[in-house]
């Protein structure tokens, strides 16, 4: 749905809390898990099953939670279990299994997944149609990590944090919270093409949000950090100058410097007290990477996913108004010629990043409009027959080694522009603007047409010069008008990646790592509405 | 099987007990057995069930506390995650805010469990989805649904003698219909403790009807209008509301409910003086969990709510006739200002009238009735201001009577403001696992229209 829940610790299903040892502690030896994987392949196949995959996944996390001088919690978690998904009498089946080490309970839960397959296949309708997929034998994939957050003490990370909040509180904060998560998936895949891929994704995201209160008028504001979530370890927060962005804000690309951001934000926060309030109206929008990453996932990536399409979400997500007439017209323009979006799982640094999708089909790059124009969509085996592939694009995902994996959005990116243009000379040539940074607050209809999105600061741009910092923004436009009215892309000097943790899907709920990566980009007239209200 | 009696659940929690060292020690157990089916397309897509039985130990030494969890209950595995809890508290970072464990506590004791719902098995999940795809099937509509059935317990016990158990069943059930050619949509989402008060096909009925009913929307300009908010369309920021009413926050100045100048907005009119809103575990239609803490899912009915210490859940007014009366306080908060402590609200009910909706729709000259609001966000936490949809039925009222469709609308309101704007309330129905009932607001703020079906 897009429901991201971008704070909260994301802690996976059945996880047990450990200690902090246990996280670098190795898991089971890849031989035991051929044995596991090989005996559930089995058994779906003597109980009937013309295909078999199963998922052996080990699922880290570590929240570090402080406010102002205090640590609030420190939680490591660990879940480990077995999913096997079948396909019997041309339906799908599903069972899973936790803390599954013998041989015998995961022939017992595939054969659980081949009975459910075919107690649901009385009420079959149209029998899955699976794309062939080539069998890669015993393969591997690492996430090409520096430093596994894991390995760095717990007491390093605390006295970052509250390092960090003392400078906020120092800078004209209130109130300070100020999370750090970190992740790592250990998967092993193998299905019944005959492939065997053991892989080590990792994750890192630091969350803060700074509050200043002006009590004599009773108003407070914030300003959350501009971190990005990446598919980095800890080197994201050992930060290189070549990382940073100046401007009128310091902004972050592959590292990212806490102190500093944190140090602006409680100025920025107080400063947000006594900015001017927006006037409604048209403007010209200067949208920074931070921001657009947002954008970018509500109005593209969720709309061309090819189940919205076909009607899968309705119940929960909803549909898409991207439909397949639209696609099969080869001229519909999604955008101007300036915009040209990208989905690519093999992005180094990027959430989505892996070797192989969870239904064994290695990952690639490829091109959803090109020009302006949409030229595909997302889709995973069981469904690219309808859109004319012979092989999935490697956008299967399950959360969980309890959940059943389907189709989830790739990194979808806006392709930077392929002029040299800096956001300062984009600045130099808007006569009425605003300039906005780090996302806000969102929201979007169920097929994706109507929007509105708010963000952390919004600057004011008259003749070409930033005036001033502006309060109560949020812009509303539809999807495809707002695309169009994109007259400029930044050159990919400028190009960074923002994302989410927890992108919801599915019911039960899902939730998902996804990158997206922008230049800074400028949009034509767009309606901008004042948020200020009296209760 | 995860669901244990009180006295099994007592006996594994004594052993804990029996086993620390710490200067105090806690055991949430839970278990909990949820089924699920999803349908698509008139068809099944995925379907499952799961169990779950944990425990959560958490050892403290002075105000350094460590939680571990296991879920094996032999007593050697007990005593080791008892000594892991141990090991993890003396690492541990003090907490200056840690307040020290709760003795013996009287609780209620709600009917939150119905043996018809624990009984749910895959056959009576296929047979409620074929109820829900055959009428849709026989008329060319197109149902997509998802009902999920959760039976669980939870038991919370402490080395200062409290003891609570609480086992609670819930299923809640969703369909969208939607016309062939994806010009109709239509919803509904009821849900319940008891399995045998829901019915999949007549809540389909209600979500064919509506489908096919808006068909061919008209577009109606932006604006203020007076709408009638179905239960399962105000429920969202109803509840946003609800949790955001927190008595620390409001007194640090980020609330809604900060005071000019310092302090809460407790005892102020906020809202329409027909405005009550309050909790009641012991209500039959919505029974409650009698403690917070304890996990076992399902929010409120399980043991959501209010913490993990065991704070009973009580009869509690939170807005009477306008006024907030009460504002959830943490045993710390309410520690550090000298009052008593109140859990938060797991499942609120809104006091409402006799109106039906049909009644209110009887009642009404012009508006616009809303039955589902979707993709809410919050855009301004100071004012409670969100925006979102309408969504799978919104028509326009008029003498009367539904005149016709209209193109859905984004919305941007706040619920304290929509709560000033009342003009009536019908007769509450459960939604979400709280009780509402439709409400007739004026001047409803829509700021833009929208295409989507």
């Amino acid at each position: 749905m897009g429901a991201l829940g971008m704070m909260m610790p994301a802690v996976p299903a059945f996880a047990r809390t450990v200690a902090p040892e246990a996280l670098l502690e190795p898991g089971l030896d890849i031989t035991v898990k051929k044995r596991l994987a090989d005996a559930a392949l089995n058994a779906a196949k003597a109980k009937g099953a013309t295909y078999a995959d199963v998922r052996i996944g080990r699922y880290l996390n570590q929240s570090v939670l402080t406010r102002e001088n205090k640590v609030q919690g420190i939680v490591n978690s660990e879940s480990f279990g077995v999913g096997v998904r079948v396909i019997a009498n041309g339906c799908w089946g599903f069972a899973s299994v936790g803390d599954a080490r013998d041989e015998s309970v995961v022939a017992k839960a595939a054969e659980t997944a081949v009975a459910i397959a075919k107690a649901n296949a009385r009420l079959l309708t149209e029998p899955v149609q699976l794309a062939p997929q080539q069998g890669f034998g015993e393969v591997s994939w690492k996430a090409p990590i520096k430093k596994n957050a894991f390995e760095v003490p717990v007491k390093e990370k605390v006295e970052l944090l509250l390092a960090c909040n003392a400078a906020a509180m120092k800078n004209g904060a209130n109130f300070v919270n100020n999370v750090l998560l970190q992740i790592n998936e250990q998967k092993y895949f193998a299905s019944t093409d005959g492939t065997y891929a053991d892989q080590d994704i990792h994750r890192i995201g630091p969350n803060f949000t700074v509050t200043a209160v002006d009590p004599q008028n009773g108003r407070f504001a914030t300003r959350d950090s501009l971190s990005a979530p990446m598919g980095m370890g800890y080197e994201y927060l050992q930060v290189n100058p070549s990382d940073k962005v100046g401007g009128v804000t310091t902004r972050y690309n592959m590292g990212y410097d806490m102190l500093e951001d944190i140090t602006a934000a409680a100025k920025q926060a107080k400063e947000k007290l006594s900015a001017k309030s927006v006037e409604a109206g048209k403007y010209d929008l200067v949208l920074d990477p931070s921001h657009t990453w947002l954008t970018i996932h509500e109005s593209v990536g969720h709309p061309l996913e090819l189940d919205r399409v076909l009607g899968y979400e309705a119940n929960y997500a909803g549909t898409s108004f991207v439909t397949l007439d639209k696609w099969k017209s080869k001229n519909f323009n999604y955008g101007s010629p300036v915009v040209n979006f990208f989905a690519d799982k093999t992005q180094t640094g990027s959430l989505g990043a892996v070797g192989w999708d969870d239904e064994g089909v290695k990952t690639k790059r490829w091109d959803l409009v090109k020009d302006g124009i949409l030229v595909n969509y997302q889709a995973i085996r069981d469904q690219v027959h309808i859109i004319g592939e012979k092989e999935s694009q490697g956008c299967c995902y399950a959360d969980n080694w309890s959940s059943v994996q389907f189709q989830r959005m790739p990194n979808v990116s806006l392709a930077p522009g392929k002029t040299p243009l800096s956001v300062q000379d984009m600045i130099k040539g808007v006569d009425k603007g605003i300039y906005i940074i780090g996302d806000g607050s969102f929201s979007i209809d169920q097929q994706r047409y109507n929007f509105q999105f708010g963000g952390q600061l919004f600057y004011e741009i008259k003749n070409g010069q930033i005036v001033g910092m502006l309060k109560d923004v949020a812009y509303q436009a539809n999807t495809r008008e707002f695309w169009n009215s994109c007259v400029a892309v930044c050159d990919e000097s400028d190009y960074r990646l923002g994302g989410a943790f927890s992108d919801g899907k599915g019911q039960p709920s899902q939730s998902s790592a996804v990158s997206h990566g922008s230049a800074t980009a400028r949009f034509k007239g767009v309606n901008v509405i004042n948020t200020a209200r009296k209760i | 099987m995860p669901i244990l009696s009180k006295e099994e659940a007592r006996q594994i929690i004594d052993k804990v007990l029996s086993f620390s060292k710490a200067d105090e020690l806690s055991a949430n157990l839970s278990g909990s057995r949820r089924g699920n089916i999803r349908y698509a397309r008139n068809a099944v897509s995925t379907s499952g069930e799961s169990d779950n039985l944990s425990l959560a130990i958490t050892a403290v030494f002075g105000k350094k506390a460590g939680t571990a969890t296991i879920n094996e209950f032999d007593n050697a595995s007990l005593e080791k995650t008892v000594r892991r809890a141990e090991e993890i508290a003396r690492l541990a970072p003090e907490n200056p805010e840690y307040m020290p464990m709760l003795g013996p506590q009287q609780y209620l004791d709600p009917q939150t469990f119905a043996d018809s719902t624990a009984k749910i098995d895959p056959d009576f999940r296929a047979q409620a989805t074929f109820d829900s795809i055959d009428p849709c099937r026989k008329k060319n509509l197109t149902a997509a649904g998802y009902m999920e059935d959760t039976t669980g317990f939870s038991a919370i016990g402490n080395s200062k003698g409290l003891f609570g158990y609480n086992k609670a069943t819930n299923v809640d059930f969703s369909v969208t219909v939607r016309t062939a050619d994806g010009t109709g949509s239509g919803y509904a989402r009821p849900d319940f403790t008891d399995v045998g008060k829901l019915n999949t096909r007549s809540t389909t009925e209600v979500a064919m009807q509506k489908a096919l009913a808006s068909v061919n929307a008209r577009a109606l300009e932006p604006g203020k209008y007076t709408v009638i908010l179905e239960p399962t369309a105000s429920v969202e920021l109803l509840q946003n509301m609800m949790r955001s009413m927190d008595a620390r926050s409001a007194d640090e100045g980020r609330s809604f409910l900060s005071k000019k100048g310092g302090g809460t907005r407790q005892g102020e009119r906020l809202f329409d003086e027909r405005v009550t809103i309050y909790t009641d575990p012991m209500n039959s239609e919505l029974p409650l969990s009698p403690f917070g803490g304890g996990g076992g899912g399902g929010g409120g009915r399980f043991g959501g709510g209010g913490g993990n210490d065991g704070l009973p859940q009580e009869k509690t007014t939170w807005i009477e006739n306008g006024v907030v009366k009460n504002i959830p306080h943490s045993r710390y908060w309410a520690d550090k200002k000298g009052v008593k402590p109140i859990p938060g609200p797991a499942g609120f009910i809104v006091q409402g009238g006799n109106q039906s909706l049909l009644d209110m729709i009887k009642g009404t000259e012009k508006g616009i009735l809303v039955t589902r609001l979707w993709y809410i966000r919050a855009v301004d936490p100071q004012t409670l201001l969100y925006t979102g949809l309408t969504r799978d039925g919104t028509f326009y009222i008029e003498n009367g009577q539904i005149k016709f469709p209209v193109k859905n609308f984004r919305f941007n309101e706040s619920p304290v403001i929509m709560l000033n704007n009342l003009e009536a309330l019908g007769k509450p129905v459960r939604s979400g696992g709280n009780l509402i009932p439709p409400m007739k607001i004026r001047d409803f703020t829509f700021t833009s229209l929208s295409d989507a079906v």
